[in-house]
């Protein structure tokens, strides 16, 4: 019987009975990290790496039994050894490795390669076999650098700021927002955030991650009435409500998807800029080889394309169905359907 | 090439036309003469002859990627434009690449016409190694052909009016008509006119449809009324012992139609006719369908220019006399235009006569007649206005007569392409023949993007077949499908082809057996077809 095996509550691990990122409630969830695909509430105990204290907490409510552990440490359960390790996509992000009577197997949640300087940089695990996504799993999908697009943001901001107006910019509240924060010029002008960016900053504050000086948005807020500030929101906060208070202002998305055009256009904002907490094509490549694994499962993302090319590459590769989504997108949910 | 890079950029980021006029103006202050007329040509439609297949380019690009021909497919679905794809797939360039002049680069490829296609792939090969990616995305554009950055023609006419301090007007008629950037410089192109270049038409004026009621367009005697003809749009000019015919999209039609411009080349110099193609016989319209087919041949034979013969159905005249006249009133140019056509003994010069109707009541009853007529619907025109430009609200307006429509369930879906490449929006739809469902029209517009995100997260739950791009979805969904008309067609299942169908509204009260019958669309079927 496999180490780990995909049931419909989740991935399970036989020997230990516990699952990793359950979709269904279980009794023990041992947690990647704490995106609502992966962390999800409900369940009786989980695991998770320590930095997920309080952001877990947070989401899930205050009172959830939650174990932690750091980067390296392995808890035994039932024989089977697991540990969490580095997978430089948000802040507390950890791939699960599950080793049982010499076979090893990492369950890596999301990942990037790039290390974004605010999260433990992505470490390879070797393993025999490597549950990846695939989120960006297509050639067309190449990260620059992300100080290609931090420069392009902060001369977006101040030209803005210049032009006498604001900035909108969207991300995610947990990772995205942070890595924006940590990443664009604070010397251009004040930085807003939206409420549950600030719960998450805070969150991650509590466990010694520093990020610059930020500004709660607030409807009352009469500041906002001032120009040239930015405005970091989750893109479902974009209600056109608060937006109001900036006019004039320029928006934009910080997304893998605005790699290509008609995505970018598809958004109906001003700007896109590529900035992804998931690995690129040639990411996922360099990450699979470097965990030498002969077999390798695709979960989500463009599973069928990827898993096609990593066979043509030579390696054991199947697809999966799970419940995980990647960066929200369509493509996403074209390939997860 | 950078400049011009710049410049799509900043056009591609803006939503605003006053940005993107900002945008070009700034680019044609700065730009070198020779290359700011090749923007101009680029923007404006006039694209380089193509040298390079896309089969080549796919080819070449799966070599130098090491991509799969597959993946790369897969890529070229994903983006919905091959020189996007392409550009993102390659390698990264090298860093300090050369810059080569956006016109150095066309006269390049120009060139390539009489390479082989060793040199040709070196070429390609070489530059997608040095260009930086919104550069060697442009290059690929250049190389594809089709080029739509989102700017109109007026835009640019704009941007070149300011900078060269020009009228806006007098730049768009400068810009019109067969000219090349290879040959001539911005300054001569933007002080071109009839006497310079006689075929050059005038820029089309064109009606907007009519919204308001008609009596919101005031009396009655202040309007002409004639048949909005079923036809193509052509300006015919006669100028220098010479006989031009000109398409709306600024296509010379002489090839195509040489019988017509025989039959017109006794015009008297100096003469331009806004007007329509049609098919005539014996002075009856024939249907689109038999002018389709001639637009279909590029050099027509001689039997079909006998069993299918055209004619200009004339209704403004633009220049008489060598006189521009289209600051005249409509009343004055349709009376010269009559006088014109008086002496007129061609059966391929009609006029396009206006209707006499005493209130709008009765121009309504006009308008129901309008299929009986071949027409698409009335045309209203104040005769006191002067020839325009562009599309514009106010003195002209069309009134289409209701289209057609029957309810059938889709059937088949497809990716769209360009904005809507990832969803769903190509739908090809079906009517019951006994309890089977028989495909008939393809419609791809109609819907507002959140119908269209409701009916694409419908076909990826409901896919019932997968072949290449297409998906069979299970039949449940109904539409209401409008079009023109129709004709009998051996290409279709259903035995009989609609003209511009278009989703009119999505049934969400109807289950599919609802849905129209293939009889029911058959009763419709144009007679005399």
């Amino acid at each position: 019987m496999s180490l780990l095996v995909f049931k419909p509550e989740g991935i399970f691990c036989p020997p230990a009975n516990v699952y990793i990122d359950p979709w269904r409630k279980v009794e023990r969830a041992l947690i990647t990290h704490a995106h609502a695909d992966h962390a999800r509430w409900g369940q009786r105990h989980y695991v998770a790496q320590e930095h997920n204290e309080q952001v877990l907490r947070a989401r899930l409510g205050k009172d959830i039994s939650l174990q932690t552990v750091a980067y390296g440490e392995s808890i035994s359960i039932n024989g089977v050894r697991f540990s969490w390790h580095p997978a430089g996509h948000i802040p507390g992000s950890a791939q699960i490795r599950v080793e049982h009577r010499g076979e090893i197997w990492v369950a890596s949640g999301d990942y990037k390669v790039e290390n974004d300087g605010l999260t433990p940089a992505f470490e390879p695990v070797p393993c025999h076999t490597f549950i990846t996504e695939c989120t960006f799993g297509m050639p067309i999908y190449r990260w620059q650098p992300q100080s290609v697009a931090f420069a392009a943001i902060n001369q977006w901001w101040m030209e803005a700021a210049a032009a006498g107006q604001n900035c909108v910019l969207f991300g995610y509240s947990l990772g995205k927002a942070q890595r924006l924060l940590s990443g664009i010029d604070p010397s251009i002008g004040p930085i807003f955030v939206h409420p549950s960016i600030a719960q998450m900053n805070e969150a991650l504050a509590a466990v010694g991650f520093q990020l610059p000086a930020t500004l709660p948005l607030s409807s009352y807020n009469r500041k906002l009435h001032g120009t040239g500030v930015l405005v970091l929101a989750p893109p479902g906060a974009a209600d056109g409500h608060w937006q109001k208070k900036l006019e004039p202002y320029t928006d934009a998305t910080a997304s893998g998807w605005v790699q290509v055009r008609g995505n970018r256009r598809r958004q109906s904002l001003d700007r896109g800029f590529v900035i992804s907490d998931h690995a690129d094509y040639p990411g996922l490549l360099q990450a699979i080889s470097a965990t030498g694994a002969e077999k390798v499962i695709c979960t989500h993302g463009f599973t069928a394309l990827f898993s096609r090319q990593l066979r043509e590459m030579g390696l054991d590769a199947q697809e999966e169905h799970t419940l995980f989504m990647g960066e929200g997108g369509a493509a996403a949910q074209e390939e997860t359907e | 090439m950078k400049a011009f890079a710049a410049l799509f950029e900043s056009l591609d980021r803006s939503n605003s036309t006053l940005s993107k006029v900002a945008a070009l103006e700034s680019y044609f202050r700065n730009a070198a003469p020779e290359d700011a007329i090749w923007t101009v040509a680029l923007f404006s439609g006039r694209r380089p002859k193509r040298q390079i297949t896309s089969t080549q380019l796919q080819l070449w690009a799966a070599e130098v990627s090491g991509l799969s021909d597959w993946m790369l497919a897969e890529c070229y679905q994903q983006v919905g434009d091959l020189a996007e794809t392409l550009a993102l797939v390659l390698p990264e360039p090298h860093a300090n690449s050369n810059e080569i002049p956006l016109n150095q680069m066309l006269s390049h490829l120009q060139g390539l016409q009489q390479a082989d296609e060793g040199s040709k792939k070196a070429f390609v090969i070489d530059q997608w190694a040095q260009l930086p990616t919104t550069q060697r995305f442009l290059f690929n554009k250049l190389l594809t052909g089709g080029f739509r950055v989102g700017v109109s023609e007026k835009l640019v006419a704009k941007a070149l009016a300011r900078v060269y301090q020009k009228d806006e007007a007098a730049v768009l008629y400068a810009l019109m008509g067969k000219w090349q950037p290879a040959a001539l410089s911005l300054e001569a192109l933007l002080a071109s006119d009839a006497a310079s270049d006689a075929s050059k038409p005038y820029p089309f004026f064109l009606a907007y449809p009519l919204e308001q009621p008609l009596a919101e367009l005031g009396a009655t005697e202040a309007w002409q009324a004639e048949w909005k003809w079923d036809g193509i749009r052509a300006q015919l000019i006669k100028r220098a012992d010479a006989v031009y015919l000109w398409s709306r999209g600024e296509e010379l039609l002489n090839e195509q139609f040489p019988d017509l411009c025989a039959a017109l080349q006794d015009l008297p110099n100096g003469t331009v006719l806004d007007g329509e193609l049609l098919c005539v016989e014996n002075r009856q319209i024939l249907s689109f369908n038999a002018l389709q087919q001639r637009l279909g041949r590029k050099k027509p034979s001689k039997k079909m220019q006998q069993s299918m013969p055209v004619a200009l159905m004339a209704y403004d005249l633009l220049e008489f006399a060598g006189q521009d006249l289209r600051s005249l009133p409509l009343r004055q140019r349709r009376q010269q235009l009559k006088e014109l056509l008086a002496e007129n003994t061609s059966s391929a010069l009609l006029l396009s006569e206006s209707l006499v109707f005493e209130d709008w009541q009765q121009l309504g009853l006009f308008r129901d007649q309008g299929r009986a007529q071949l027409a698409e619907g009335l045309m209203l025109k104040r005769l006191d206005a002067p020839y325009e430009q562009g599309r514009k609200k106010g003195s002209w307006w069309k009134w289409k007569v209701n289209p057609l429509s029957i309810d059938a369930v889709l059937l088949y879906a497809q990716k769209g392409h360009g904005r809507r490449a990832n969803l769903f929006t190509d739908y090809t739809f079906a009517l019951w023949e006994g309890d089977q469902l028989v495909t008939f029209a393809k419609a791809y517009s109609g819907l507002t993007d959140k119908e269209i995100k409701a009916v694409d997260a419908f076909i990826k739950a409901n896919t019932l077949e997968k072949f290449g791009p297409v998906r069979t979805v299970k039949p449940q969904l109904v539409f209401e499908i409008a079009f023109e008309g129709l004709q009998l067609s051996k290409r279709h299942k259903a035995g009989v082809a609609v003209r511009f169908p278009r989703i009119l509204r999505w049934r969400q009260d109807k289950l599919p057996e609802q849905a129209n019958h293939l009889h029911e669309l058959k009763v419709l079927l144009t007679p005399g077809v």
